[in-house]
């Protein structure tokens, strides 16, 4: 013999149609919550792990997110260069590891060209220092060869082989056209979903020779660099060197430690992140408030229902309790259906997601942070049912067991 | 000694102070004595099963059921007392419309765990009380409340009211909504029913009729000595 809760249940399997309904709506806003709450978490952490492994990101001085826009996220433009005897300094001192040194400033069909040399794939790191793959082909080992990134090779169709010509400035219509200076393209990088999949490598020296006079001035020093990424042998001198950069004489530099800038930059950008959040609450409310109309509208027809109960002993809290569990087992049940939602969703995505933006969605099991939202959205659902029971309650109280319909 | 079943002792009650709808010195319903109360609608008569029952309060004056004064319980402890020893059949919509014949007979128990506790085998009881009520047959059982005739659901009514030896039932016009012969055959079985359990029965109709199935037949108006002016059954 069941107890009295059980009715809730059976009482919702008789509005089954509507209870399909209002557990179709809260599902729909649950997956949209988990959806979008995953998204902001792996675009988070995707963001902030763009470049990873690297101490000091240095270049001239102008401000740690300009340069961070401009090396790391190729946005913007540098406003001044680096002198490639100021690099070779620094590259040489004894506590650095490794330097990889950029030049930019051309394009090739809207996609940015990235002057460097081969430190660029043994020494760039991204995500959880995660180094560069080649899908096809290898780095390039001379002047006018060229490394492209996924989303370029993809987007432009190009193949190993492909000859491309650069354009000077960065701009899609760029009209003065390095026409004397094609590139083969031998190498083609496995995404990454960092700006590097849409950057097109090329070897340092030959940006150099492109824009000098003649094709062979192959072999000179380039005069400048816009600016270089460096690993420190150890991470107590990062510090230390960032503060002997920042005041060096020789010329005006900047050194910006990544994660810093990172987090600078984030807590711009995050305000669009955040504005998306609010809207998937908001969304989520309507669904519930969907739910506490439905409940609402069944209470008149329902009070012949609620006097019968109470005429066999019913107390009206008894009353009280059926309709909150009713909201509640429809909040656990559009809680469960949702979060079933979101993840077939993200497990259909997830291919896609991740060849295009590198993001990992799909995680084993449930998040706390998971959790913590399924028991907001059950928990609100259960504090706005009080708004129905308490009516159903005054109700069965002026009720009693006879009701005049 | 034991204690009538029913027992209104100097109760009087109005919806607004100063306008008694009933005054009542003194009714009593013996153990197993089955009583028939009529009166016009309009006398008060569902009003005093709402005092009985324990939904209203009166102004003044005890009610007293099986010796215990409703006054002295809390409001949720009348609700308790009420599942635990009172079954009840009003005049239509009896069932709750999605739970089965039988679930609609077992429907008591969940609110009551003495009245549980009275039952070896509840199951087995409703049958027999169904049966017994004239509701036969495994086919039936599985119907849709909904589906059945209104006859039939005032004996799954019935069959509810009574499930764990209720001392009292308390009927509100039970029979007004069937046809002659779907009420005596109701009746016959229903009293032979409380006979055979020893229930005590307060049936109100304004039908009088009816009277001669029960042990006493009473007027509204010969108990309640308030002048009745308003309309409120």
């Amino acid at each position: 013999m069941s107890a009295w809760p059980g009715l809730a249940v059976h009482s919702l399997w008789n509005r089954r149609g509507t209870a399909a309904l209002t557990v179709f709506a809260i599902a729909v806003s649950v997956a949209l919550l988990l959806g979008v709450q995953k998204l902001r978490t792996a675009a988070k952490e995707s963001f902030a792990t763009t470049i990873s492994g690297t101490d000091l990101i240095v270049g001239a001085r102008s401000g740690p997110i300009n340069l961070l826009l401009y090396s790391v996220f190729r946005i913007g433009d540098p406003t001044a260069n680096v002198t490639w005897e100021t690099y070779g300094r620094v590259a040489q001192h004894r506590d650095v590891a490794w330097t990889i040194p950029l030049s930019l400033g051309d394009s090739h069909r809207g996609f940015r060209v990235v002057g460097t040399n081969g430190d660029y794939f043994a020494h760039y790191r991204y995500a959880q220092r995660r180094a560069l793959r080649f899908e096809h082909g290898r780095p390039f080992v001379a002047s006018h060869q060229a490394v492209l990134g996924h989303a370029v090779a993809r987007e432009l169709q190009y193949s190993l082989g492909e000859t491309i010509v650069l354009s000077h400035g960065v701009g899609a219509g760029s009209f003065v056209q390095h026409e004397r200076h094609p590139f083969r393209v031998v190498g083609i990088l496995a995404p990454t979903g960092t700006p590097v999949d849409r950057a097109i490598h090329v070897d340092l020296e030959s940006i150099d020779a492109i824009h000098g006079d003649s094709a062979d001035t192959r072999g000179g020093e380039p005069s400048g660099i816009t600016a270089f990424l460096v690993g420190m042998k150890s991470r107590d001198t990062v510090l230390l060197m960032q503060r002997a950069l920042n005041e060096y004489r020789g010329e005006p530099l900047q050194a910006v430690i990544p994660g810093v800038a990172l987090a600078q930059l984030w807590s711009i950008v995050g305000i669009a992140d955040r504005a998306l959040l609010i809207v998937a609450a908001c969304v989520a409310l309507a669904g519930l408030l969907g739910m506490l109309a439905a409940i609402l509208t069944s209470l008149n027809e329902r009070r012949r229902e609620m006097a019968i109960l109470r005429s066999v002993g019913a107390h009206p809290r008894h009353v009280f309790g059926l309709l909150v569990l009713e909201a509640g087992v429809l909040a656990l049940a559009g809680a469960a259906c949702g979060t079933a939602l979101a993840y077939a969703a993200m497990w259909l995505a997830q291919p896609w997601f991740s060849t295009r933006y590198g993001i990992h969605l799909v995680t084993r099991g449930l998040t706390a942070t998971d959790g913590l939202i399924l028991a907001a959205v059950v928990a609100a659902a259960l504090l706005l049912s009080a708004l129905p029971a308490w009516r159903a309650y005054r109700n069965s109280l002026t009720d009693g067991m006879t009701v005049r319909l | 000694m034991t204690h009538p079943a029913i027992e209104l002792r100097d109760m009087s009650f109005g919806w607004q102070p100063g306008a008694p709808v009933l005054a009542i010195p003194e009714f009593v319903v013996e153990r197993g004595e089955r009583v028939f109360l009529h009166g016009p609608s309009g006398s008060g008569k569902s009003t005093l099963l709402g005092l009985v029952g324990g939904v209203v309060e009166p102004g003044s004056g005890a009610v007293r059921l099986l010796g215990q004064d409703l006054a002295a319980l809390s409001r949720s402890g009348r609700d308790g007392f009420r599942a635990e020893h009172l079954g009840f059949i009003f005049q239509l919509f009896n069932l709750v419309p999605y739970l089965s014949v039988l679930e609609n007979v077992l429907l008591p128990l969940r609110f009551s765990r003495k009245r549980r506790a009275r039952l070896a085998d509840p199951r087995a009881e409703a049958l027999r009380l169904l049966a017994a009520l004239g509701l036969e047959g495994g086919e039936l059982l599985d119907r849709k409340v909904t589906a059945l005739s209104v006859g039939q659901q005032q004996r799954v009514a019935a069959a509810r009211a009574l499930l764990g030896r209720t001392e009292i039932l308390v009927a509100d016009e039970p029979t007004s909504s069937l046809d002659s012969d779907a009420r005596d055959s109701f009746l016959r079985l229903l009293m032979r029913e409380c006979a055979a359990a020893g229930t005590s029965v307060l049936f109100v109709s304004h039908d009088h009729a009816l009277g001669s199935w029960f042990d006493r037949s009473i007027a509204l108006h010969e108990i309640n000595h308030a002048h009745v002016t308003e309309g409120r059954s």
